[in-house]
């Protein structure tokens, strides 16, 4: 008999104003009777709904199933015959615009906590010890990833999987991408990140780090040292800037280098690293998005005594996960909404002293559907901060395309692909992710990678 | 992991290092720099390439210990290996064409001023080179620079070398007496930068200087070396690290600069004690 209780099993998590003064994770996820409590919601819908919600196909009711009876193993092995790296999409997809969308259960009362579970599992596993058993009939063909971002490790880990020999080029010097530099530690802690490409890896997939694709060596140059075929992952990189007078103050951070100093190089462990970051006491982070959300609350853990979000629109129009919106409000981060920022401010010496705004009312909807934002004349204001972090967008790194005369590039620089397959103009060359759709999320850019590694494995296979 | 095949003691506050990286000694020019991190705890710092061996597969690197990075490097020795190294990055500079030019470095600026002044001698320019340094036992790379240039001059603040003044005035003397330069490149502190800009922008001499403000992942990724040229932001990394001297905005550039200033001298303190704590021990 199913669990009928309308609403999910609570997830325990820590106490805002503890967690607000630290980089632990928030969620601290289910226990074993928990999960089971909560997998005895779902009612086994023949028609699944909830999978076709999910972009990598996750076959959601049979492992719920599964974890209904304690078979935790099976379930994270039904898991990962999808999804290679489901601790993290269990922590960082949008379950609530996906799967979980789609869950009858939603109809009346919550959903079934399908991100939850699907976190349980991949955290049971990984306690455990557990990995899934890697098939392996060696092809004798090569393939480079560009990028080992979400996109370039899915597609990495399925092109491993069917027996190809894999090689991920990563510019950093650490794999990851996104999920090591983006998104911080109290949502997605960096040792299970590194546990996933553990995994990866072990599937016989090589990581090479350092190496920057489009400097230290084209596609041609890849293609020329025996590769047959090549994903572009590389991601939206290329941090956007508002263009008002004062951005290039001392105190003014793109959201990028501020995260990756945070996350990627541990700043918030500075002076133990050596890579500092300057948070002032009050810190203005503009945008209305996840990264926007992550900044702010993490400035506000690196010991900022006011942090705002200063945003255009409404909290309606916010592109943020309402989850995220909820956990930055609860640790006391102040929303300035319908507030744009015309300039920012600097001392004599040059540091940011104020950012100067202009409120706004919504007018029309706009080609995006939402309401356009217009200023209302004379209300300029000034607030006083000392950071701003400016979190308006990412644009594809003209890196590789630049460097590749006949691959195929949008105006706004993403890579043209077939929508189906990743195949790019250039035969033999796949992208997928942020790359090819600007900034969206890990989830899709995990779909694009799998597509692609299918559509990579027909190529290889009807060339033969 | 990237290993240290050569060191050697420039002065005492300069380095040189041959580093093996044979992808980034393939494809590496000059004006193109390589971001390194000496351990897991540390900075990821630009350096420019001040020479590179395609067929050993090296990359010269010539530093200054001016911050803990730089001071963990330089206790270093040949057969260690450095953690990460990657490159090359930015754009090669320009210097096809160039019939006659003045190469200028300052100080430390003098090793990335170096491989500028071999090419251009290479292609068959005359490569008159000034250099200065703040006194003669500073003086870094006399002989190399000597035999990629038609003429040099090295200059120290003090005089200690019988040669007293600055850079400019010596690059003064050359555009008064008549030369003609098609480049003038001038690489070093950014004051020094500034003022040779300043000097050619009156002899309408086009300039082109190196930029190496603060950066994380020297891609384009995070925006921190922003630099504006001409009234608009550029990124030092992507777009650069050369630009044409009579556009940069200096004043910015040098504000920038000491962002980290405090947080540096932190780091490279502790570092410093820890040293000695441990030598006392």
């Amino acid at each position: 008999m199913a669990n009928m209780s309308l609403e999910k099993v609570n997830m325990p998590v820590q106490e805002p104003n503890k967690r607000n003064k630290n980089f632990q994770e928030v969620a601290l996820g289910y226990t074993e009777d928990m999960a089971m409590e909560e997998a005895q919601r779902c009612l086994h819908c023949k028609h699944k709904p909830c999978v076709n919600g999910c972009p990598v196909n996750v076959q959601i009711p049979d492992f719920i199933k599964l974890v209904s009876e304690g078979k935790f193993q099976e379930a994270y092995e039904k898991i990962t015959e999808t999804n290679n790296l489901p601790a993290i999409c269990g922590r960082v997809c949008p379950q609530e615009s996906q799967c979980e969308k789609l869950c009858v259960r939603g109809i009346k009362g919550e959903p079934v906590g399908i991100g939850r579970l699907e976190r349980f599992v991949a955290d049971w596993a990984m306690k455990n010890n557990k990995t899934s058993e890697p098939k392996n009939d060696k092809l004798n063909q090569k393939v480079a990833i560009l990028g080992s971002g979400p996109a370039g490790l899915s597609c990495a880990a399925d092109l491993a999987k069917m027996g190809y020999s894999v090689t991920i080029f990563e510019a950093f010097h650490a794999a990851g991408g996104v999920l090591m530099y983006g998104i911080p530690e109290f949502r997605l802690p960096k040792d299970l990140v590194q546990k996933e490409i553990e995994n990866v890896k072990k599937l016989g997939v090589e990581i090479k780090t350092n190496m920057v694709i489009g400097k230290v060596m084209s596609i041609d140059e890849i293609m020329e040292e025996g590769f047959e075929a090549v994903f572009i992952g590389a991601g939206a990189g290329l941090p956007r800037f508002m263009g008002i007078p004062g951005e290039n103050l001392n105190g003014v951070y793109s959201a990028n280098e501020f995260l990756t100093r945070i996350n990627l190089m541990k700043a918030y462990k500075f002076p133990e690293y050596d890579t500092p970051v300057k948070v002032g006491k009050n810190v203005a982070v503009v945008g209305g998005g996840n990264v926007a959300m992550d900044a702010a609350r993490s400035a506000k853990r690196l010991g900022a005594k006011s942090v705002f979000i200063v945003y255009r629109r409404s909290e309606n129009e916010m592109p943020a996960r309402i989850e995220e919106l909820h956990h930055a409000k609860e640790e006391g981060i102040i929303f300035k909404l319908l507030t744009n920022p015309t300039k920012i401010i600097g001392t004599c010496d040059g540091w940011v002293k104020g950012m100067e705004c202009i409120s706004m009312e919504l007018g029309e909807a706009d080609s995006s559907g939402r309401r356009r934002p217009v200023e209302k004349e004379g209300s300029e204001h000034i607030i006083d901060v000392e950071t701003v972090v400016i979190a308006i967008g990412q644009s594809p790194n003209p890196l590789i395309s630049s460097t590749t005369p006949d691959l195929e590039v949008q105006k706004w620089g993403g890579i043209v692909t077939d929508e189906e397959t990743g195949a790019t103009s250039k035969p033999g060359v796949y992208a997928g992710g942020d790359i090819v759709t600007g900034a969206a999320t890990v989830i899709l850019a995990m779909g694009a990678g799998k597509k692609a590694a299918k559509a990579i494995d027909e190529y290889l296979q009807s060339a033969k | 992991m990237f290993k240290i095949v050569k060191k050697e003691i420039l002065n005492p506050l300069v380095k040189l290092m041959e580093i093996e990286a044979p992808y980034v000694a393939r494809k590496a020019e000059p004006g193109q720099f390589i971001i390194l991190r000496t351990d897991e705890m540390g900075e990821r710092i630009p350096l420019t390439i001040a020479d590179y061996d395609r067929s050993k597969g090296t990359i010269t690197i010539i530093f200054q210990e001016v911050g803990k990075t730089t001071q963990v490097l330089g206790a270093m020795n040949e057969g260690d290996s450095i953690l990460d190294f990657a490159g090359p990055l930015g754009v090669a500079s320009h210097l096809d064409g160039i019939k006659k030019a003045a190469v200028i470095g300052g100080g430390l600026g003098t090793a990335i001023a170096y491989p500028q002044a071999k090419k251009l001698h290479e292609n068959g320019a005359v490569v008159h080179s000034i250099v200065g340094f703040r006194n003669k036992d500073l003086i870094v790379l006399e002989k190399e620079m000597k035999e990629v240039s038609t003429e040099l001059f090295v200059t120290t603040d003090d005089g200690s070398n019988g040669n007293k003044g600055f850079v400019t005035d010596e690059l003064k003397k050359l555009l008064e007496s008549g030369n003609q330069y098609d480049l003038v490149i001038a690489i070093g502190p950014l004051v020094m930068m500034k003022f040779v800009s300043k000097l050619t922008k009156e002899y309408g001499v086009k300039t082109i200087v190196s930029m190496n403000p603060v950066m994380i992942d020297g891609t384009g990724m995070c925006g921190g070396c922003r630099v504006t040229v001409g009234g608009k932001t550029k990124f030092a990394c992507v777009d650069g690290p050369d630009f044409d001297g009579h556009l940069v905005d200096f004043d910015e550039a040098i504000r920038r600069q000491s962002m980290y200033k405090r947080e540096e001298e932190k780091v490279s303190k502790e570092h410093k004690c820890k040293l000695g704590g441990a030598l006392d021990g």
